[in-house]
């Protein structure tokens, strides 16, 4: 095999060693990042936006996947963080096994209340996903007991000592790069399996599914709970990150910004929803600190005003995406790809 | 006594919003099959042009006109320009529809803060009145009245003129309407424009009820309109009714009776519970 | 001439009814197909055909009536349910998996026919065997990597086809399986479905509008007509029939 042939099928091996070896790297970044890529602050950017590239990864299984549009995704990585959390400040077990169980607590969260959802199919799906997800939100927002910390969120205490504090980014971001590494693994695994090629059918046409003597229900569930496992065990890798739960990440609005970077980057594909992921997160943060800046303080209001709430530029964006880059940013190539050829074929 | 009086209107006065809000998103997604989450955007709108208007001295009636006016406008030009090109792709359409759902209460919250801002309630609607030895809030009344008129006109209107007939039917089976060579898609614009109206009037009424008004206002109320449309079964505005008033009820008492926030979960317990039993929603439509 | 007693019905059908909004769609039909037998539907479109296959199949639920598989019964029995008792069946309309490729098509149906799809541990297998067999019966051989999507009209229908043979049913619902097909094509599947009838011994239920392809085929006729079953009985009975000619005036058949 040639060089190019290899690359073209090998092409991930060499990119997750540059990923591991970042950061060992000083290489500043002027516009993209604030430090050198070895730096705390850039470092703790990066794999935030490793966890939400893999985020998005795992709830892609569901929407571009399986087909289904879940608007609850938030809550069972909220339950890794919390749960884990939870069990760390309050009960005073040790990192691993209130990890172990945190992510126990996703899975079976998961496993029960999509049991419950899935027994309606479409946007009957989405609103009792959503509906469910609120509840949660609300249950931590109102801190029964105490206990979560209410709008304040929750300091995790008991956190191993190796893995607290500036000195160890780099250490948290090798967990991020992992917890990436094993959700495009699964996903990839997942999809290949029999139960992928059933969810694939289940995507294009359910009832025709069911015709061929499947009862999709079961299929969905796997998805929904594998999804879900996912998702808890983000919320374990957020927790040792940011050193906390916050309520933002249980609420609707959370599972929504999945949903624009799995669209931001392109449904149904590998490398899609990690992309958007990180495009996302990038800009979130890149425009949080834009909008705190001078440049912004100068404009006349009609601009500033719009531009200084990320959320109202990302919303927007999201529109234009789904306008414009139906297939996502994973589309693009074979678009201007198409493009080309058509104009090489009118020439 | 006088307690669960209280609670009973209040309790109603919250289904009415909810029933606002989710009559027009079931109206909405059993014609075109869209989700329509800009709904709490366009309550927003209405709350904010009806705060608006209400603090430069337009009276509170002719307040919560211009909010409705404004919703609706906002409404039309939501379906006209965003959804419409997407005929034919609902998953496209819905998503649309979420970005619309986060731009708008950005942009609320970058003009006039994220804050919750001072609804000025007009003094005829401040007071009290006496039922069965409860001093209840006059507002409550207005809000169940509103409601009432609303659901009665749209009873009148799917029931009795030809654009409702038209509407009902494509809610039945589009497909069949499209058949008869009548053009769906003007019956489109006109649940997007009742269903704005609606949920605008809904934010003007959330302003008088809450006593203020903020950008997030819009999302939560949208939730329970989910729950609502849900539970009362897709497409159906009687189905809404009924079932609005439940989970206004069930939130109201449940909060009081126990810890805050418990009404809101046994909301969701019961719709849970619903769908196990019977997962076409309380009217059996598909859901 | 043999005096061999008939042969159970496979499928019964009683007073099955179907209405939706108040408008009566079908209205209380009754029959019988027997084990083997080729019962051929007719009737104009609207007639409710497609619909009756709907009621039979599960995919909509009946309002009236019961439907019964071997003396079982199965009026409220999801589709998948019905599919595991050996009722297969294919659409007018294009109903396949339009985003996936014509052999992934034929692999999700061994897959579903075989058993074993409930599995995460393993690589989903390549039925490359079934893949060439069932494209070369349904004369799709090249068109492996097509999108379903991207197929013409006449390409669905043999895919339809294709997708019904590797799930091996015993019963057989074909809705206008030759709609779309060019016409020098036709007699190449009439045959495949001839052989599927004649050769395997499996019960057919079809509706069609070639009447030529139909006599050759065909034990019974059933007619449609505004949602009832207007005759039902030997093609040349059928043809004779008084009423049903008086139905089909003016219709062109």
């Amino acid at each position: 095999m040639n060089i190019p042939a290899l690359l073209r099928r090998w092409w991930p091996l060499p990119a997750l060693a540059v990923l591991v070896l970042l950061p060992y790297s000083a290489l500043p970044l002027p516009g993209l990042l604030d430090g050198p890529i070895g730096s705390p602050g850039s470092l703790q950017l990066l794999a935030l936006c490793l966890v939400f590239g893999a985020l998005a990864t795992g709830y892609d299984l569901l929407l571009g996947r399986t087909g289904l549009l879940s608007f609850g995704h938030a809550l069972y990585f909220a339950a890794g963080t919390y749960a884990t959390g939870l069990l760390l400040t309050r009960a005073g077990l040790g990192f691993w096994p209130a990890a172990g169980l945190g992510l126990l607590a996703g899975v079976a969260l998961s496993a029960l209340l999509g049991a419950v959802s899935l027994r309606v199919s479409g946007i009957g799906f989405a609103m009792v996903t959503l509906a469910f997800a609120q509840a949660g939100s609300i249950l931590v927002q109102r801190d029964p007991g105490g206990v979560t910390g209410g709008e304040e969120g929750l300091a995790a205490t008991g956190l191993p000592a190796s893995l607290v504090g500036i000195a160890h980014t780099a250490d948290l971001y090798w967990i991020a790069l992992a917890y990436l590494v094993v959700t495009l693994a699964a996903v990839q695994w997942a999809v290949r399996s029999p139960i992928g090629r059933v969810w694939e059918g289940i995507r294009e046409n359910e009832r025709r599914v069911e015709v061929l003597g499947l009862r999709p229900y079961g299929f969905k569930l796997v998805a929904f709970v594998l999804a879900g496992t996912l998702a808890a065990l983000g919320g374990v890798v957020y927790l040792l990150l940011t050193g906390g739960a916050t309520p933002q990440t249980t609420t609707s609005d959370f599972t929504l910004s999945l949903l624009v970077m799995v669209v931001l980057g392109g449904s149904g594909t590998r490398w899609g929803p990690l992309v958007g992921g990180v495009l996302y997160t990038w800009a979130q943060h890149r425009l949080a600190s834009l909008a705190g800046s001078g440049t912004i303080a100068g404009l006349p209001s009609v601009l500033r005003v719009p531009l200084s709430q990320p959320l109202f530029l990302l919303g927007v964006l999201f529109v234009i995406i789904v306008y414009a880059l139906p297939g996502g940013v994973a589309g693009l190539p074979a678009r201007l790809r198409a493009r080309a050829v058509s104009r090489g074929a009118q020439a | 006594m006088s307690t669960v009086v209280l609670l009973g209107i209040t309790g109603l006065g919250l289904g009415a919003l909810y029933f606002l809000v989710a009559s027009g998103l079931s109206l909405i997604f059993g014609l075109m099959d869209v989700l329509n989450f800009a709904h709490g955007a366009l309550l927003s709108i209405g709350a904010y042009a009806t705060w608006w208007a209400a603090s430069h001295s337009f009276g509170f009636p002719l307040a919560l006109l211009f909010g409705t006016a404004v919703g609706t406008l906002a409404a039309v030009a939501l379906e006209l320009g965003l959804v419409r090109p997407l005929y034919r792709r609902p998953r496209e359409q819905v998503l649309a529809t979420v970005g619309v759902g986060l731009a708008v209460p950005a942009l609320l919250s970058a003009i006039w803060g994220a804050d919750a801002r001072t609804f000025p309630v007009p003094s005829a609607l401040a007071g009290t009145f006496t039922l069965l030895g409860a001093s209840v809030p006059v507002d409550r009344l207005v809000l169940v009245g509103a409601a009432l008129v609303v659901l009665l006109a749209l009873r009148l209107f799917l029931g009795r003129t030809r654009h409702g007939l038209v509407v009902r039917a494509g809610v039945e089976d589009r497909a069949m309407v499209t058949a008869l060579g009548i053009d769906v898609r003007k019956a489109f614009t006109l649940v997007f424009a009742i269903g704005g109206a609606a949920a605008a009037l809904a934010g003007g009424l959330a302003g008088l009820y809450f006593g203020s008004v903020d950008p997030t206002q819009g999302g939560s109320l949208l939730i329970f309109g989910f729950v609502v449309v849900v539970m009362g079964g897709l497409g159906s505005v009687s189905g809404a009714a009924v079932a609005c008033v439940v989970v206004g009820l069930v939130q109201q008492f449940a909060n009081y009776y126990s810890t805050a926030g418990l009404g809101d979960l046994s909301v969701v317990v019961m719709l849970a519970a619903l769908l196990l039993v019977r997962p076409s929603g309380l009217t059996g439509r598909l859901a | 001439m043999t005096t061999a007693p008939p042969a159970p019905p496979v499928l019964q059908l009683t007073d099955v009814g179907w209405s939706i909004g108040g408008a009566v769609i079908l209205d209380d039909v009754s029959l019988e197909v027997r084990e083997g037998e080729f019962l051929a539907f007719i009737g104009p479109n609207g007639a409710g055909k497609t619909s009756l296959f709907n009621l039979v199949s599960g995919l909509n639920p009946v309002s009236r009536g019961r439907i019964a598989l071997d003396g079982a019964d199965i009026t409220r029995l999801a589709p998948h349910a019905r599919a595991r008792r050996g009722l297969g069946r294919t659409f007018q309309t294009s109903s396949l998996w339009p985003g996936m490729s014509v052999a992934d098509h034929v692999r999700l149906a061994a897959q579903a026919a075989q058993g074993g799809s409930f599995r995460l541990w393993r690589r989903a297998r390549p039925f490359t065997a079934e893949v060439t067999d069932t494209l070369e019966r349904t004369g799709l051989t090249g068109r492996a990597d097509a999108l379903a999507g991207s197929l013409s009209h006449g390409e669905k229908r043999k895919l339809e086809l294709a997708v019904l043979l590797v799930g091996d049913p015993r019963v057989m619902l074909l809705d206008e399986p030759m709609a779309g097909v060019s016409a020098e094509e036709v007699p190449a599947l009439t045959e495949l479905i001839r052989s599927l009838h004649r050769d395997e011994g499996r019960t057919v239920m079809m509706v069609e509008h070639h009447m030529d392809v139909l006599l050759g085929l065909a034990d019974r006729l059933a007619v449609m007509h505004h949602g009832t079953l207007l005759a039902l009985d030997v093609p040349d009975t059928v043809m004779a029939d008084e009423t049903v000619q008086l139905a089909y005036l003016g219709e062109g058949l």
